[in-house]
């Protein structure tokens, strides 16, 4: 894949937005590919028919950034620590997140709570669906053809490959998310943490423990490897 | 016989889990982002649903082989023109119009 | 208020091959499982997928299947192990 030093914000400009320089810094990597042509030559002729606007698009982007497993870890935290909350969510996962200010419009939100028995872990094997709102944007391995294809199949080999052991008598239940549901996983919560913090407990709960790919870190660190 | 669609991929062999972490890059986030104001109110030029179908009917080869936001952008692509936003002919102007764009730059 | 299949009935996925854009993975067509969850009603995205309205709508399910049921052993699974869809009425037969 090539680079250049050379950056053509031209088509930025042009269209009379201040180009933020610094927002993508860390990102910015000089298109290279057919794809990426591909992108700027629609989202170009979009602009110029009035279709969309560039501002519209940066926000889009910047509203997105703010979205992240943070937001996810909250609803666990709540749920670990208010039973009634937990109840709530577990009923009508959209009410029950709207109460803590998320939006979740036109998808059912549906949590599924991992116990010593039963342990869900959620996959799309026909696309990429995921909770969005409460994640942020699916991790590339989600997405992979790897994990939507075996998934179903040995998720005792895939929880393996997350370092994740469970007894045998611990159902395991992957839950394939075909329509229009998006799945949160209630990690179960830790040993150990009683006494603390609904927002000490929201940092055990990791991104991969609301997928099911893994459990939530244990309160003297251990599990948190990787 | 049985026809597997290209992504209904449930139960196929497949090699380990790559998990390393990826920030986006600023093409996929514009693709990400147009995606959302193309298909969200007050525009909704398609449904969800529509957009997974023409990625369905991408060549197994292209599905196979192309990265998931390249999918998203030729799904795009496809989709404008089938609802009338864009023409192909526009679309492939605007495109030789980008690429040499690019090579002057690069110069 | 759950329309065609209660909470715990036993149902088996179509065997059907339609083509065109289908919400129900082919690894479960032909399977038997059980009702778990009735999450209400939903357009049909099979129509949605082709720019129309989805209407009317369908009663939509989680279906619980077993591992064995599934796999017939072949797989990274333990024996109390499951896999659950999300399917829509019309790819459900009783049993």
């Amino acid at each position: 894949m090539s680079t250049h030093e050379h950056h053509d914000h031209g088509h930025d400009h042009s269209h009379g937005h201040a180009h933020d320089h610094t927002t993508f810094q860390p990102d910015i990597r000089e298109p290279s590919e057919e794809w990426e042509f591909l992108e700027i030559a629609l989202r170009e002729l979009l602009i110029d028919k009035g279709v969309i606007t560039a501002r519209e698009v940066q926000d889009q982007i910047e509203a997105w950034e703010k979205k992240s497993p943070e937001g996810g870890a909250r609803v666990v935290a709540k749920a670990w620590t208010d039973d009634g909350f937990r109840q709530r969510l577990l009923e009508d996962g959209n009410a029950a997140v709207a109460e803590l200010g998320f939006e979740i419009e036109a998808l059912k939100l549906v949590a599924l709570e991992n116990t010593d028995d039963l342990h869900h872990m959620v996959v799309c094997t026909l696309c990429s669906c995921y909770p969005r709102p409460l994640l942020g944007v699916p991790p590339l391995w989600y997405k992979s053809r790897e994990y939507r294809s075996r998934a179903v199949r040995e998720p005792r080999a895939i929880l393996a490959e997350f370092g994740t052991e469970l007894p045998e008598t611990t159902e395991v239940r992957v839950v394939d998310s075909t329509a229009d549901c998006r799945y949160l996983v209630i990690p179960r919560r830790p040993d150990g943490t009683e006494g603390m913090s609904e927002a000490e407990l929201a940092a055990l709960v990791s991104r991969d423990s609301m997928i099911g790919t893994a459990t939530a870190f244990a309160p003297d660190g251990e599990g948190r490897s990787g | 016989m049985t026809e597997r669609a290209i992504s209904d991929l449930g139960g196929l062999p497949g090699g380990p889990i790559d998990t390393a972490e990826h920030e986006p890059t600023l093409s996929e986030r514009r693709v990400d982002a147009m995606m959302m104001l193309l298909r969200a109110k007050p525009r909704s030029f398609w449904a969800t649903d529509e957009n997974r179908r023409t990625i369905e009917g991408l060549e197994p080869k292209t599905y196979a082989e192309s990265a998931y936001y390249e999918r998203w952008v030729l799904a795009m692509r496809g989709l404008l023109i089938e609802k009338g936003v864009l023409s192909e002919t526009e679309i492939e102007a605007k495109l030789s119009e980008v690429r040499a764009r690019h090579a002057e730059a690069g110069q | 208020m759950t329309g065609p299949y209660s909470i715990g009935a036993k149902v088996k996925v179509s065997q059907g091959l339609p083509p065109g854009h289908v919400r129900t993975p082919l690894f479960l067509r032909g399977r038997e499982g059980e009702v778990i969850r009735h999450f209400g009603d939903f357009p049909n995205p099979e129509r949605l997928a082709y720019g129309l309205s989805g209407l009317p709508k369908l009663h939509l399910y989680q279906v619980l299947f077993t591992m064995d049921e599934t796999w017939e052993g072949d797989g990274a699974y333990a024996p109390g192990d499951t896999v659950t869809a999300d399917i829509y009425e019309t790819w459900l037969e009783p049993l």
